[in-house]
């Protein structure tokens, strides 16, 4: 059995660019994701049934159902109602990449608004009524105490969810989308050469996960300056 | 009752096969979890290293990315095998095969960290006294570790199980006639689409939370005896 070194080095433009469109993939749907993710994370807290049982119910769906199952719902299911056909969803609903950028966002929001949740709910109690012993009113604390808290406490296991979400990003190729997985399989269709690309692929997805943990090494060494030991004087 | 165009018993078949092949992967994926553990835990740095390598690697790659070379690469490496050996023909891996590998590899590999966390979590002092007494090794695992690491490993197990019984729908992509392959067939004869992959989605569900409640309830059991707090 050889081993077709050449045509792993052919592949490697082709690859960079799927793995363009990984990152743009995963990058939008975790911006996106984020910003409903506070809201959802803010009402999933609340006292109020009425609030926090429809997220609750949300968060749950999304999280008890394969991500296969949704990107398939949305991308053939949307596209198949007469409702979204001829509205102007249909704009967004026919592209393959926008139906995996709405999918990935609600599931990624789905989770941090979880892992958010459990953050807020940590959030020291004495830190809160300092700041309402100050005067604060409700929605400076929740802007200058609990949502930067909640951040930091939240920092280890967003970072989770985001290899997570690089993970099932690989399942946009499922909806012919052309990421680092799609490029691959695309290319082992051409010349069966399933070790050369597939483990191509894999370094790929290696070089994204370790520069995502790294980043997140220095994000939490940079939020924790009252952890660090004090610099030698001198 | 949603009319599913007598393609009902098909769902439930697919259904019955992913329970299957989650349930193969979860007990091939605790062997995994268990040598991985051990050998994160030894005293030899070759197996300390092939464990880090194990985990770090399978957690850091896509499962479908796994799953396309255990079964493409798989396939091939067992045809030149065959072939090495005088055989003729195409030979391809069954994706049952494929996919439970696939998944109990990953499953392992979490299970390593989940396990390594748990038998730390075992006094030191009672795996000494059960050396004392004159235990084996295998005698200590089977009546002081297993007993004790069940309760602390049962909730992360727990949560991988879950993460397993979703993934199982990506064994659809080889070809195996699971339950999300199966909607798929359906979809694509009925022209109904959104209807079959909300019905996939709601015995999904339904999977999670017969699971959920199981493992509330083995949780409990296991820590009968333990004061908590």
């Amino acid at each position: 059995m050889e081993f077709d070194l050449q045509l792993m080095v052919d592949s490697i433009p082709s690859l960079l660019e799927g793995m363009a469109m990984t990152v743009q993939l995963i990058a939008l749907a975790l911006a996106l994701g984020l910003c409903l993710a506070i809201p959802l994370a803010l009402a999933r807290v609340s006292k109020h049934a009425v609030v926090w049982m429809p997220v609750y119910g949300f968060i749950f769906v999304f999280r008890g159902t394969p991500l296969l199952v949704q990107i398939f719902i949305v991308y053939y299911g949307l596209g198949q109602s007469e409702a979204v056909r001829e509205s102007f969803l249909w704009l967004v609903f026919k592209e393959a990449y926008w139906c995996a950028i709405f999918t990935f966002t609600l599931n990624t929001a789905a989770y941090t608004a979880e892992i958010l949740r459990g953050a807020i709910q940590a959030v020291p109690h004495g830190e809160l009524e300092a700041a309402r012993a100050l005067g604060m009113p409700k929605f400076l604390i929740l802007r200058r105490i609990t949502v930067p808290r909640a951040f930091r406490l939240a920092l280890p296991a967003y970072g989770n969810e985001i290899i997570l979400i690089l993970k099932g990003s690989a399942l946009a190729s499922t909806i012919t989308l052309l990421d680092i997985t799609g490029v691959a399989r695309v290319i082992v269709a051409r010349t069966f050469a399933p070790y050369e690309l597939f483990l191509l692929a894999a370094i790929f997805y290696l070089a994204l996960t370790l520069v995502i943990v790294r980043t997140l090494k220095y994000a939490e060494w940079r939020l924790s300056p009252h952890l660090r030991p004090p610099p030698h004087l001198g | 009752m949603i009319e599913l165009h007598g393609y009902g018993p098909l769902l439930v078949d697919g259904a019955w096969l992913t329970l299957r092949v989650a349930l193969a992967s979860v007990a091939l994926g605790l062997v995994f979890g268990l040598v991985g553990a051990t050998a994160k835990l030894s005293n030899f740095i070759l197996l300390r290293g092939a464990a880090t390598a194990y985990t770090a690697i399978v957690r850091g790659l896509p499962e479908l990315l796994l799953l396309l070379i255990v079964f493409y690469g798989g396939s091939l490496l067992v045809q030149n095998i065959w072939h090495g050996l005088g055989g003729e023909s195409y030979v391809e891996i069954k994706p049952f095969i494929a996919g439970t590998f696939t998944l109990a590899f990953v499953f392992g590999a979490y299970a390593t960290e989940v396990f390594r966390g748990a038998i730390l979590a075992v006094p030191k002092g009672q795996v000494e006294a059960a050396y004392a007494v004159g235990m084996g090794r295998l005698q200590m695992f089977r009546r002081v570790m297993l007993p004790q690491m069940w309760r602390f490993a049962l909730p992360g197990l727990g949560n991988l199980w879950l993460v397993l019984l979703k993934d199982t729908s990506l064994i659809s992509v080889v070809n195996l006639n699971e339950l999300m392959y199966n909607t798929r067939a359906a979809a694509g004869k009925t022209h109904e689409p959104f209807k079959f992959f909300l019905a996939a989605a709601v015995i999904y569900l339904l999977f999670t939370i017969v699971s959920m409640v199981v493992l509330q309830y083995s949780e409990r059991r296991a820590r009968r005896g333990v004061r908590m707090g």
